[in-house]
Formats: structure tokens, sequence, C-alpha cells
């Protein structure tokens, strides 16, 4: 018998109190999606014209062909995001598996400090640190390529991609490791060959967990470093839509849901790991 | 492992491309920054250690409003994170039918990226055709169009709310993490007794939901107080500065007018902000792990 069953359930009306805190909760949530994706339908003299109308009466798809042609570059800045957000990711789990394999299983002096610096890193993300990170990547002569918005990107991921992992990889058994040891494995040959393996699902968590970020908070490091349109991710491309009286607001919106599809795609394959994953690593630490 | 000497040198070979990637671009630029601070650093290429003089212009420079401003804005934002998040968490607990689709619902804001959820905002903050204004015309509870964003109020509330938006869904699932590790036996007991439900929750969820209320609203604390895309895309600051926070007013210093030097003093007083916040979350975090171990 379950465990719930043991508990009084929910009278009727305690349900519908639940539900109504539900709707008045996920209104919230979904709100500005369920508007923005209204306003991609809508023609933009129904969205210029006052009474206010929610619905978008002889709505079309309009919007989601001709924003191809308001803004030339919208394909590349898509495209630009995605690249940008795939090699950051690939950086940073380069970066993070080793890191946080030492952390968890080897006992050395500065651990600790290191865990805690770890930690610190996320607090000098963006503005803080923009005056030296400019100076270095053009001494470093990255500005305006991938690499402005990857390099600082990557950076920023690192401190909860190790906590993530490291939380991971403590609930995997040593003696698989010890096993290995007595067989004659050498130390990379296990890291290699028996950690990667069984923690697989952790990276995997991790690595969402990277390119989401990445994918997500481009935007200061673009209009910062980057001045190139070829390069420009699609949160700055989309400024492309503002014009000098008018923001083309349909179009702008049918540009930001296919900015969101390539993310909510990763995301409905990959959520029952990235969900458990992130519980699991935010309760460990 | 048995080997101890080789044992360690193989940690620190793991561990040190992540650690100079660290070094190189967030503790060097770090460095960077307070010694910027303390010269006339500009678009030149020459510049000359000025001493203190960044720091006390700042000040007359009408800095402690911004300063002040950033502590309002942050505890609010935060406070909603906590409340919102505390009811969400509560509500996605419960089982009913419908609780999996709304759970994914939820990390929405999250997975999103921010610039894009932003941007709906702006829209529904629009005060001729947005949807806020529009709906709270229609139900006549206002007779005359609000521009959210073009006074300084409703403006600041306005980045706020959005702020929230965008945090809710990792208290939430922080918090949900919480409540579900619980020890079921713990409520049955209590409810064996004849606990009402209420009851168990004053005294058994709320308890032990207190050490991640701390330990979110520490880190909750970190992000919003570098809040800067919300503000910037909705508002720049404006209107009139009333959206103006110590991250913003930071990078308009620093990038918008090339004064690096004074921007880096503005970038120096965040970071002492927020090695303050940093400090007590460790305290925080030390306390509750000493409690766990005992």
């Amino acid at each position: 018998m379950g465990t719930g069953a043991m508990i009084d359930k929910f009278r009727w009306y305690e349900k519908i109190l639940v539900y109504i805190g539900m709707l008045v909760f996920l209104t919230f949530i979904i709100a500005p999606f369920v508007e923005g994706f209204l306003v991609s339908l809508k023609p933009l003299s129904l969205l210029f014209s006052s009474p206010y109308r929610f619905w978008p009466e002889n709505g079309s798809f309009d919007a989601y062909f001709r924003m191809w042609t308001t803004v030339p570059l919208l394909g590349r800045y898509i495209i630009n995001s995605i690249f940008i957000a795939l090699v950051g990711s690939s950086i940073a789990l380069v970066l993070i598996i080793p890191a946080s394999y030492a952390l968890a299983r080897m006992a050395f002096k500065g651990r600790g400090a290191v865990l805690g610096g770890m930690l610190t890193i996320n607090m000098f993300s963006g503005a803080v640190l923009i005056i030296p990170l400019f100076q270095l990547l053009r001494n470093l002569g990255l500005l305006n390529t991938y690499f402005a918005m990857i390099v600082p990107g990557v950076a920023f991921t690192i401190g909860t991609g190790v906590w993530l992992l490291r939380a991971y990889l403590l609930r995997i058994p040593r003696e698989l490791e010890e096993a290995a040891w007595v067989d004659g494995a050498s130390r990379f040959y296990i890291l290699r060959r028996v950690i990667l393996p069984i923690a697989a699902p952790g990276i995997l968590v991790v690595a969402i967990y990277c390119f989401l970020t990445i994918y997500a908070q481009q935007f200061i490091y673009a209009i910062t470093f980057n001045s190139k349109s070829e390069y420009m991710p699609l949160a700055v491309g989309l400024f492309g839509f503002f014009g000098r009286q008018d923001v083309v607001w349909n179009e702008l919106m049918a540009a930001s849901f296919a900015g969101i599809a390539p993310v909510v795609i990763v995301f409905i394959f990959l959520q029952r790991y990235l969900v458990a994953g992130l519980t699991a690593g935010a309760v460990k630490t | 492992m048995l080997q101890q000497r080789g044992a360690i040198i193989f940690a620190w070979c793991l561990l040190a491309p992540a650690l100079l990637y660290v070094l190189v671009i967030v503790a060097y630029p770090l460095v960077e920054t307070i010694f910027l601070s303390f010269t006339d650093a500009s678009l030149r290429r020459t510049y000359d250690w000025i001493g203190w003089d960044n720091y006390t212009k700042i000040f007359r420079s009408g800095f402690s409003t911004i300063i002040i401003r950033t502590f309002i804005w942050t505890f609010f934002s935060v406070l909603l994170k906590m409340i919102i998040g505390t009811c969400g968490a509560l509500l996605l607990n419960v089982a009913l039918p419908g609780r999996a689709i709304v759970r994914t619902l939820t990390l929405l804001p999250w997975i999103v990226p921010m610039a894009i959820g932003i941007f709906m905002w702006g829209w529904m903050y629009n005060g001729e055709f947005g949807m806020i204004s529009g709906l709270l015309q229609r139900s006549g509870l206002t007779s005359s169009p609000i521009a959210f964003l073009a006074h300084g109020e409703t403006a600041f509330w306005a980045t706020v709310f959005t702020d929230v938006w965008i945090g809710v869904p990792m208290v939430t699932f922080y918090f949900l993490a919480t409540i579900q590790s619980i020890p079921k036996d713990l409520y049955e007991a209590a409810w064996t007794d004849g606990a009402s439900r209420f009851y168990r929750f004053r005294r058994i969820t709320l308890p032990l939901m207190v050490p991640a209320m701390l330990t979110m609203s520490m880190i909750s604390l970190i992000s919003t107080f570098n809040s800067f895309d919300i503000i910037w895309i909705l508002t720049r600051g404006g209107p009139s500065g009333e959206t103006t926070t110590m991250i913003i007013d930071t990078y308009r210093t620093a990038i918008g007018s090339y004064k690096y030097g004074e921007g880096a003093a503005r970038a120096v007083l965040v970071a002492l902000c927020l090695s303050v916040f940093c400090f007590f979350y460790f305290r925080v975090v030390n306390r509750l792990s000493a409690q766990e171990t005992k």
C-alpha cells in the first residue's frame, strides 16, 4: 500500500481550491507566452487598435513568413545562438567533468577552498567584470568573433556545473573504481571507461544546464563585445524588429517563438533527466 | 585509492583546466577592476593613478540613491520569489491529475532565453496596446491606458515583476525537492495523532523548509542584485533614472560613457555588496551542514 493512502484524502472542495491555486500560478507563468503567441497571429492593424482585443480575429501565420524578409539575417541569428551554446557547452563540459571528478573522489589540501571558490564565481557575473573582460578579449583578438560570447559565457557555467556533477558523482559507489584499480587499470582509464559511462545521465543534465544557460544569457556579452551582425545571437538580433517609429510586434513575437523552439525541443526530450538531476543536485548542495 | 602522492597530482591535473579558465576569465578581471577603479582610465590608451578620486566622485553624484534603490529592488524581488515559489511548490506537490503538465510548464520562464521572455513582458506592459493595460480597461478597473514603463513608480514594479517571473521556476523546484525529501512517516505519525492538515503544514513542512529558504534566498539575492538584462531591455534604467540599479549604472558609466575608471569603482562597490551577501551565505551553509551532521 502506498504511503499516500494512509493520510486523509483531499475533500472535493479542497481539490477545487488546489486547482484554482494552480490556475492562478500557471496564469502568472504562461501569460506572456499565451499573449506572445496571440500577438504573433494578429495583423498589425488589429494590434494597434483600441480597445484592446484579446483574441486574434481573422488571425493568420503571416508574421511567421514575413519576419524572414523584415530581418534578413534572422535565420543566421538563430543558428548563431545555437552554435554559441553548443560550442560553449562542449568547452564547459571538457572543463567541468575532470574537475568535478577530482572534487568528488580525491582528498587533497585545498579542496574545500576550490569548492567554495567555484560557488563564488557566479557572484561576479555580467556587468561587474565587463571592463577588464573587454580589454582581455581585445588583447586576445577575440572581439567581434563567436568567442567574444562563448568565452565569458562558459566561465559562468563552471561553478554551478561542477557542483551539480559532483553531487551526481558522489552517489556512484566507490567499489567500482576500486575493483578496476585492483585489476591494474590506470587512473585515467578508470575515469574514461568506468566513471564516464556510469555518470552519463549526470553529464547529460550538466550539458543541458550549460546549453540552456549559455543560450539564454548571451545578451550582455553580445551587446558589449560584438558589433558584427553576422555573429549576433538572436537576443540582440530581435532588435531588428524595432523600427524608427514602431515595433513590428507580431513578427517580433513570431521570431521569438522561432528562437524558443530549439530549447523547447531539447527540453521536451530531456526534461525527465533535467528535473530529476537539478532537484537532486539542489538538495545535495 | 592507495597511492596518495600520485592521486593528489592526478587530482590537480584534472582540476587545472577549469581552475586556469576561471583564474583568467574571472579572477584576473576582478583584480584588474579593483586596480582600474583607482585610475582615470578611459578610451585614451594612457591613464594615471588617481587614488580614491573615483570613489569620492561617486558619492557626490548621488550614487547613494542608486544603492538604496538597488537594495529595495532586490529585497522586493527576492521576497516575492520566495512567497510565490513556496506557494508554487506546495501546489505542485499535491497529488492530483494534471500535476505533471503544470510542473513542466512551470519551468518555461527558466528555459526560455531571457531576452525573449523580457520582450514578451515589454509588450504586455505597453500602455496603449498591451495586454495588462488592455484587460484592466476592459474590466473597468481603470478608465485610461497605463503606460507601465513610462512612469517611474510603475516601471520600477514592472521590472521587479519580470525579475520575479524569471526567478520563480528555480525557487519553486528547489522548494519542491525540499518538500519531497521530508520523510513521509513524519506526516503519518502526525496524522495518526489527529493533527489537521494545516497543523501538519505549520509544524512539519514549514520548519523543515526553513534551511532551504535561507539557502535559496541567498542564491536568489546574488542573482537578483546582478540582474541586468531585464532592466536594460525594458527601460534602460529610465524613465529619468528611476529603475537604475547599481549594475545598470556601472554598465552605463563604463561601457556607455567609456569612463572605465569610474565604472570600475562602481563595479568594485557592487562586488563588495555581493561579498557581504556571500559571507552570510557561507555562514548559513556552514551552520546548516553542522546541524545536519549532528
